[in-house]
């Protein structure tokens, strides 16, 4: 068991690889990020020359993605500009788990600017995975369960409608009518702006305020996609002929949908859920701008725009690890829940 | 007890013809679940009304208007002078929504053409030939797949910039960044296309009429073009549909962050950018061209939808 | 011995897109208590919907019982309200099906699968119920059975799963065990084997029984009575030995001589009967085998004869006599 995750994980380096060639490529080529950094205090041509050779932004390409993913400690770095290398590089690599060293915000390491931001996607990503799930399922096998009906149709009309609304204009709508209009009419209102009032303070109170529009609106359009799909799952068990071995035993109704369907209907779903909560980490790019929730797609977004590579590979990478870690994670969870496969014949 | 098979009757002709009803081809059958299929008749009919919104109000406003600015008529609510109001340096909304509709659908159009055209091409080279080009190709989609589309596009409008001058096409000018939009949409979609064409491919030429193609001595090119790919039309025809409505909202995402669509050229997307700042003083902004943003992807979905149910409805509906 | 169930003039038909198909139209019968028996006909003629409308497991919509009961001890199952007729199905009148591979929940033990029968039915704790399912696996010819109970279906071969079948199926003692094709998916030898099984299990308890096939061997072996039906239709009723030996139905006439025998004349070719069954989309009119029948007349095609007595213990449906070819 344990050779067959390795194997799998170790399937996932290759793709890993190419997948980090291609971003560092296109990275590289984003713009000037000493040109964009610390304006005022660097102007003299020298020192941003020396900045450059300090970064290793004047190598070429190749070298770059060399000292990024193994690091330079092993070879000298020319810091003088005297054409001879003298210095011992200091970095370690990405291998060895150095990310690097942010290039526009001065100081920070890589991970140390990622695990700031984090843990603020985090909380609004998993609020609003709960969410999904929990509606979805409600959802989906009542619907389901109700094929054809008058609310099957207008549940399936909704979700549509959901499901093909941008984003931005969901947040915008909830904000207008939750945060303005409310305020306006002289009701109990959401704040629309960050993660805390300034003058309040980060209190969880104050957190869990700021997190309903945001949560509500990402939660809205997944929860449509995904219950569109638990429907579809449920009828499809529902049609199968085990359902009518379990009706003609006489089995009670609620057990008959419970164990007998959800059971099979959550080994697709599991799956589905299983390959999407990587993709939680990168957060909601457009949604975090708009709430202005200091996240990791903010983040993302500020970084690429100030061309700081470190970070963007950094984010990029984390995210790509994430998934095919749990790709093999949800092969797993799948190959145990389902008999099939875990007593194979 | 006769030995001998008797042949029907003519009376017995004569029912068998009326007991039985004749029988449906493939096309009625597939007409006949698509009309039932209301959301999707729904669906088109708006469809077709968006696209006249887009060129019949061509020939209401011409494009001047649509960019004509006027700071004394800043962020004016709707009304009978301007149906969807003004924007911060005074264009009329409705007029921009116009343009920007023709663009948004020209690059969904555009973009779903290159995803298509990409992911037939290293589908079918990968189900076809198998091997190390399949796993190479397998390897390349699955990497392009792990970064989710949002990252990807972020990174490679940085990356493509202001590269690409203005074109001037019919008299009018276009920005660059028109080129920009659809090639990164198209460069970013196609994996989901490739991985079913792959799948199509390996199911179907394990046929026996492509074994009899073989051995008669076709050349593959023709057996992937004529034989295979007319049997696989359906996924096709379906993902292009739905991929319009998502290289639609692609557009409007990458333009609302600003790194998309650059003005004057106008989309809906572009139109949203910065519309926080107003969201409570002007709110309809961004309440417009989200609006019809949303019938047109709606009205695919639904278009789309309907299509898969007529053309294959063995697969599973979201 | 009584009559457990009593069937009226059931009519079922299902409302698709392409139309309302008219899949049984007007089936009549009896069962008396401890007797077998066999509804036969070729696929599509009716005979799972018709079982299947008994306990009322058809999909309602589109399904619909248009008309018609069923007396079971009296009461009529058509009517009767769902919670009651749960208590009726697996306890009372319990079925088994064709395809035992999907017939049975695949992520389930067959363990739960037997048992939850006997906890909802018998009101039996969890290790009554185990007890009794490792002595019903033994009951059906299943070795090590006491293991047996924690595998899963996907873990058991065809045969064997059908067993597990028959097992669940007779965990609570039914009074009605109603076999819809079960060893149509099964290899011959299985086949054989299962029926064995059933025959034994039927001297044990004496167990009434209804049994579908399209399989004319198989119901020599196993049935008293026969009923064969066509498109929907009853078209002849028998006592096992007198359909063989006096077939009064030009289709079961047909059907008998397109069995491949061994002791025919090997130049000849095997006959079957011309034309197609029928579009069951078109509402019935006139006798449904009249455009394939050999001797066929004008009354066929308008009215659709009606299943009348024509000897002790045989009924057909048939204008015409079939020895003479007049009508009678």
């Amino acid at each position: 068991m344990t050779r067959y995750i390795i194997r799998r994980l170790l399937q996932g380096v290759p793709v890993l690889i190419i997948i980090s060639m291609i971003l560092f490529a296109l990275m590289m080529n984003m713009g000037d990020p000493v040109a964009a950094m610390g304006g005022r205090t660097i102007t003299r041509t020298a020192d941003r020359e020396r900045l450059k050779r300090q970064l290793g932004l004047d190598k070429p390409i190749y070298v770059q993605y060399l000292y990024w993913l193994v690091g330079n400690d092993w070879t000298k770095v020319d810091l003088n500009g005297d054409g001879v290398a003298e210095t011992p590089g200091t970095r370690k690599g990405v291998l060895r788990g150095d990310f690097g060293t942010s290039l526009s915000i001065r100081g920070k390491s890589v991970v140390q600017v990622i695990s700031e931001r984090l843990p603020n996607t985090l909380l609004l990503m998993i609020a609003a995975e709960v969410f999904i799930i929990l509606g979805a399922l409600l959802i989906g096998v009542y619907s389901a369960l109700r094929q054809y009906s008058l609310w099957d149709n207008v549940i399936t009309a909704i979700t549509f409608i959901f499901y093909s609304m941008p984003i931005f204009f969901i947040a915008l709508l909830s904000m207008y009518l939750f945060g303005v209009l409310f305020k306006q009419w002289g009701l109990p209102y959401l704040p629309t702006v960050g993660m805390f009032d300034p003058q309040i303070g980060q209190t969880p109170g104050q957190v869990a305020l700021h997190m309903v529009l945001p949560v509500l609106s990402i939660a809205l359009i997944s929860f449509a996609a995904y219950s569109r799909y638990v429907r579809s799952t449920m009828l499809e068990v529902m049609s199968q002929d085990y359902i009518r071995t379990a009706r003609s035993k006489g089995l009670p109704r609620r057990e008959i949908i419970f164990i007998h369907a959800l059971k099979n209907a959550s080994l697709p779903i599991v799956t589905v859920v299983g390959l999407d909560l990587p993709l939680l980490l990168g957060g909601a790019v457009v949604t975090e701008r708009i709430f202005a929730w200091p996240g990791m797609g903010r983040l993302f977004l500020d970084q690429v725009g100030r061309a700081d590579t470190p970070v963007v590979m950094g984010i990029l990478m984390m995210i790509a690890v994430a998934v095919v870690v749990f790709q093999v994670i949800t092969d797993i969870v799948y190959a145990w829940l389902d008999p099939r496969i875990r007593y194979g014949t | 007890m006769t030995t001998t098979t008797a042949t029907p009757g003519p009376i017995a002709q004569l029912t068998h013809d009326v007991l039985e009803a004749p029988p449906l081809t493939l096309r009625d059958l597939a007409w006949r679940r698509f009309r039932r299929h209301k959301m999707a008749l729904f669906g088109g009919i708006t469809l077709i009304l968006l696209v006249a919104y887009a060129l019949v109000g061509t020939l209401i406003y011409p494009e001047s208007y649509a960019n004509h600015n006027d700071t004394g008529q800043a962020l004016q609510a709707p009304s009978a002078a301007h149906p969807f109001g003004t924007d911060p340096i005074g264009r009329d909304v409705l007029a921009r929504t116009i343009y920007g509709a023709q663009i948004s659908l020209l690059i969904g159009l555009a973009a779903v053409t290159i995803e298509t055209l990409a992911g037939i091409l290293i589908g079918a080279l990968a189900g076809y030939y198998g091997g190390w080009l399949d796993s190479v190709l397998m390897r390349f989609t699955e990497a392009m797949l792990i970064i989710p589309e949002i990252f990807l596009l972020i990174v490679m409008a940085k990356f493509f910039g202001n590269k690409i001058p203005d074109i001037n096409l019919f008299g009018r000018i276009f920005s660059g960044s028109v080129i920009v939009i659809v090639v990164i949409i198209g460069l970013t979609s196609w994996m989901y296309l490739a991985r079913i064409v792959r799948a199509e491919f390996l199911s179907l030429k394990e046929n026996d009429f492509i074994l009899a193609a073989h051995a008669t001595g076709t050349p593959n090119l023709q057996i992937i073009i004529g034989h295979i790919l007319p049997n696989s039309i359906a996924p096709i025809v379906v993902s292009a549909t739905l991929g319009v409505a998502n290289a639609i909202l692609a557009e409007a995402y990458i333009s609302f962050l600003g790194l998309g669509v650059q003005p004057p050229t106008a989309t809906w997307g572009n139109m949203l950018d910065n519309a926080n700042s107003y969201m409570d003083t002007a709110p309809w902004l961004w309440f417009f061209p989200g609006l019809l943003i949303l019938l047109t992807v709606l009205s695919i979905n639904f278009l789309g939808d309907g299509l898969r149910d007529a053309l294959d409805p063995r697969s599973r509906t979201v | 011995m009584g009559t457990l169930l009593e069937v009226n003039n059931l009519k079922t038909r299902f409302h698709t897109p392409e139309g309302t198909v008219y899949a049984v139209n007007g089936i009549s019968f009896k069962l008396d208590e401890g007797e077998t028996l066999a509804v036969v006909g070729e696929s599509g003629c009716g005979k799972s919907v018709t079982v299947m409308s008994l306990l009322r497991l058809i999909p309602i919509p589109p399904g619909e019982i248009s008309s018609g009961n069923a007396l079971y001890r009296g009461v009529d199952l058509l009517k009767l309200a769902e919670e009651d007729l749960e208590h009726i199905r697996g306890k009372e009148i319990s079925m088994i099906f064709q395809d035992p591979m999907t017939s049975l929940n695949p992520v389930l033990t067959i363990g739960r699968q037997i048992t939850e029968s006997l906890r909802t039915h018998m009101g039996m704790n969890t290790e009554q119920a185990s007890r009794r399912a490792i002595e019903l696996l033994e009951w059906v010819g299943i070795p090590d059975s006491t293991r047996r109970l924690d595998n899963y279906p996907h873990q058991f071969s065809g045969g064997m799963r059908q067993r597990v079948m028959i097992a669940m199926s007779l965990a609570c003692t039914p009074n009605i065990l109603i076999a819809d094709e079960p060893t149509t998916a099964l290899d011959v030898t299985i086949q054989a084997q299962i029926i064995e099984l059933v025959i034994q299990l039927r001297e044990q308890v004496g167990m009434t029984m209804i049994w579908i096939t399209h399989d004319l061997g198989v119901v020599a072996g196993l049935a008293e009575r026969v009923i064969v039906m066509y498109a929907g239709f009853i078209v002849e009723e028998a006592i096992v030995d007198d359909l063989y030996e006096d077939p009064r139905h030009p289709y079961t006439l047909a059907l008998l001589a397109a069995l491949p025998r061994a002791d025919r004349r090997r130049d000849r070719r095997l006959k079957s009967i011309p034309g197609a069954p029928p579009n069951l989309v078109v509402e019935p009119h006139g006798c449904p085998f009249a455009p394939r029948c050999e001797r066929v007349i004008d009354r066929c095609m308008n009215e659709n004869p009606v299943l009348t007595q024509v000897a002790a213990n045989h009924k057909i449906a048939c204008w015409i006599d079939v020895q003479t070819g007049a009508p009678r």
